[in-house]
């Protein structure tokens, strides 16, 4: 395969990355598809949208979110020097504020008057729901009960927000039925609504518009790298689902060649057991959620659940981007099982004095198989895209501690 | 283009439907559910009820168009162990007993990939099917499947809806054939019904931009409405209460029961009913 001479020029006008992205949707969401699409190319070169979204990155959501030297941790592995992008410090705990803040100040340009997201941990139904309280928009989530069940602090987060949280119990009662539920919501409601996908995935603009918002995370890492040590890193670690907070990471890199990136999966109990969330690493390409990418199948080309400890990475697929990444070897995809996540979760707590999420406890998970081997002049960034409040009943339940 | 010339089915159903002098009957369930037999047996049973077009469901894992009835009824047939290769099996055995009545098939772009494009509509033509309605391929993904399809000889049926608005129709009245199927509603199947008026518009709408026939479906659970739409377009649609009346025929474990087959058959007799009557009723 050929390289481009950029990595950083997709998608085309048509939403493709490779052959991967595209608009696979209904005929009656393709009319407001393109209307948002045209609504957030007029938004990005508007010096208005743009100092209004500094706006409330800084005085809202807490930003820059610090570049911070995990000493400890970089003892303890005894090689790379490993640097952790705080994300989780950001205001609700998570990256995910950040695509929030840029969605629903479009929303808000286009006249909407109600918004609707999908949510798989809660961290980004609880984004959505902050941002509909402060703009005062009435919000409404789909979340599966699977998840529901494990994610009880940020359900109860949602609702004291004022969102309406809304059960989804079909399929594998996580975030792909929340996905299709909410999809039914905006055919249905198709005027009124805005639909503030969370992640890197979904019909064209999405994968690029949410990438866009979230590059703010690598704009910011090459700013204080550069203060911190007078250099681009070296290495970028981050954790993928569908892949938001890797792509806010990865994308202002990715034409620096000399800055080496790993996204990891979830191996779930193991990527040999079938019982896990990693597309890249155990799927094929297929089209779901508006968009040709990896996904977890069977042969008949029906869509399989995935399993992970992290409800956030719990998710069959994984942004078109990151699957074209994949197959121009631009990024390494590897993946961390649910073990190997709770091990790294125990690591931060005690070593950092940080207790991460589960979702970037599989990118440390990685982060300590690959930092012992390298030297000690070598820079490694974690993307700490969550905390880990909301995990404890999990981990606890995993470590067979009653609360 | 080379294309392939057509079944002819889906234009001969249509023209015998204008000499007849009354709108069409249009009906969707889905392949396999409750499970294989059963749903053969439905199948073969629709002409005689009176169902003019069909439309066969290809089940999708995440169907993110369809309401809780027609979801539901994708899920048995995969729990049944439905397979693409089981749902064009029944096409074949179908087409051995009927020659004439079109065979839609219905569904999600997924599973079609997976299969192959080129592979599955020549697998799907040699099977008898003539027309392909694939909810998730818009006008803008046309190379994927349309126009392969259209090339085979496969009639490729566009979805318009009330969203569609003037500038989108042409678009979306290219690249197609067979007749146009009208979304009554912004929304799932099997939940709001449009108001008449509304379809009227509508329709004159569409009518001045193509010359294929039109069918209306979504929200069409009576044979009353069935007959008003039929009237008003030239075809009506009725999925999901079809759909619905194949769960009232399961029993507890969800196996169907001895009159579940008789009783669907029933409802489309019901349903053909009500389009000749309204026809009837139209030239009095």
């Amino acid at each position: 395969m050929t390289k481009p001479n950029t990595f950083r020029g997709g998608p085309d006008e048509r939403g493709h990355f490779g052959i991967f992205g595209g608009r696979y949707v209904a005929e009656t969401l393709m009319p407001l598809i393109l209307e948002v699409e045209r609504a957030y190319t007029a938004a990005k070169t508007d010096a208005r949208f743009e100092a209004e979204f500094a706006y409330y990155l800084k005085h809202y959501a807490g930003r820059p979110s610090p570049l911070y030297f995990a000493e400890s941790l970089t003892n303890h592995f005894g090689g790379a020097k490993v640097y952790f992008k705080r994300d989780e410090l950001n205001h609700t705990g998570s990256h995910k504020i950040n695509n929030c803040l840029g969605q629903i100040l479009l929303a808000r340009r286009m006249g909407k008057r109600r918004i609707i997201a999908e949510t798989g941990a809660g961290q980004h139904g609880v984004a959505v729901a902050t941002v509909c309280a402060l703009f005062n928009l009435p919000c409404v989530v789909y979340m599966g009960s699977k998840d529901i069940a494990r994610q009880a602090p940020n359900v109860f987060r949602m609702k004291l927000l004022g969102a309406e949280v809304r059960t989804v119990e079909n399929g594998s009662k996580s975030l792909k039925d929340a996905m299709n539920d909410a999809l039914r919501d905006w055919v249905s409601n198709v005027e009124s609504t805005f639909y503030i996908i969370g992640t890197v995935a979904g019909p064209h603009p999405y994968p690029a518009m949410v990438r866009d918002f979230q590059s703010v995370i690598g704009r910011e890492v090459r700013d204080q790298m550069m203060e911190a040590e007078g250099r681009l890193p070296d290495t970028l670690v981050a954790c993928i689902g569908g892949g938001s907070n890797a792509m806010g990471l990865f994308h202002p890199f990715l034409d620096d060649p000399d800055v080496a990136m790993y996204g990891v999966e979830a191996a779930g109990r193991g990527i040999e057991t079938g019982e896990h969330a990693a597309s890249l690493t155990g799927g094929e390409p297929g089209v779901l959620h508006g968009n040709r990418t990896y996904l977890l199948q069977d042969d008949d080309g029906q869509i399989l659940e995935a399993h992970s400890i992290s409800a956030g990475l719990d998710y069959p697929g994984i942004g078109p981007e990151h699957s074209w990444l994949h197959e121009i070897q631009r990024v390494q995809y590897v993946a961390a099982t649910d073990a190997e996540a709770l091990e790294a979760f125990q690591l931060c707590c005690r070593q950092e004095g940080i207790i991460p999420a589960l979702e970037p406890a599989h990118a440390l998970a990685h982060v300590g198989r690959i930092a012992p081997e390298l030297p000690a002049d070598h820079i490694l960034v974690m993307n700490m895209c969550g905390r880990g409040d909301k995990d404890v009943f999990t981990v606890a339940e995993s470590l067979g501690v009653e609360l | 283009m080379n294309r392939q010339p057509d079944s002819g089915r889906i234009v001969n159903r249509f023209q015998q439907l204008k000499q007849e002098n009354r709108g069409g009957l249009v009906t969707f369930v889905t392949a396999g559910d409750p499970d294989g037999e059963t749903s053969l047996a439905i199948l073969q049973g629709l002409p005689d009820a009176g169902a003019d077009v069909i439309e066969l469901g290809m089940p999708f894992t995440d169907p993110m168009a369809d309401g809780p009835a027609i979801q539901a009824a994708g899920q048995r047939a995969l729990k049944a162990g439905q397979t693409m290769n089981k749902t064009l099996a029944m096409v074949r055995e179908f087409r051995a007993g009927d020659d004439r009545t079109p065979v839609i098939l219905m569904g999600y772009y997924n599973p079609i990939y997976h299969y192959g494009v080129d592979a599955f509509l020549k697998d799907a033509l040699a099977a008898g099917a003539d027309g392909l309605i694939i909810v998730d391929l818009p006008p803008e993904e046309d190379e994927e499947l349309c126009l392969p399809a259209l090339a085979a000889g496969m009639n490729f049926i566009r979805l318009a809806t009330p969203t569609t608005d003037e500038a989108r129709l042409p678009a979306v009245l290219s690249n197609t054939n067979g007749f146009v199927y009208y979304i009554s509603i912004t929304g799932i199947t099997g939940t709001r019904s449009a108001d008449l008026a509304d379809l009227e518009q509508a329709v004159a709408r569409l009518r001045r931009h193509t010359d294929l026939p039109i069918a209306i479906g979504f929200g069409i659970k009576t044979p009353e409405q069935a007959g008003a739409i039929a009237r008003t377009a030239d075809a009506a649609v009725v999925g999901s209460a079809l759909v619905s009346h194949i769960a009232d025929g399961l029993d507890a474990d969800g196996r169907a029961t001895a009159g579940l087959v008789d009783d669907v058959l029933a409802f489309v007799r019901e349903l053909a009913d009500g389009v000749r009557r309204a026809a009837e009723k139209a030239d009095a």
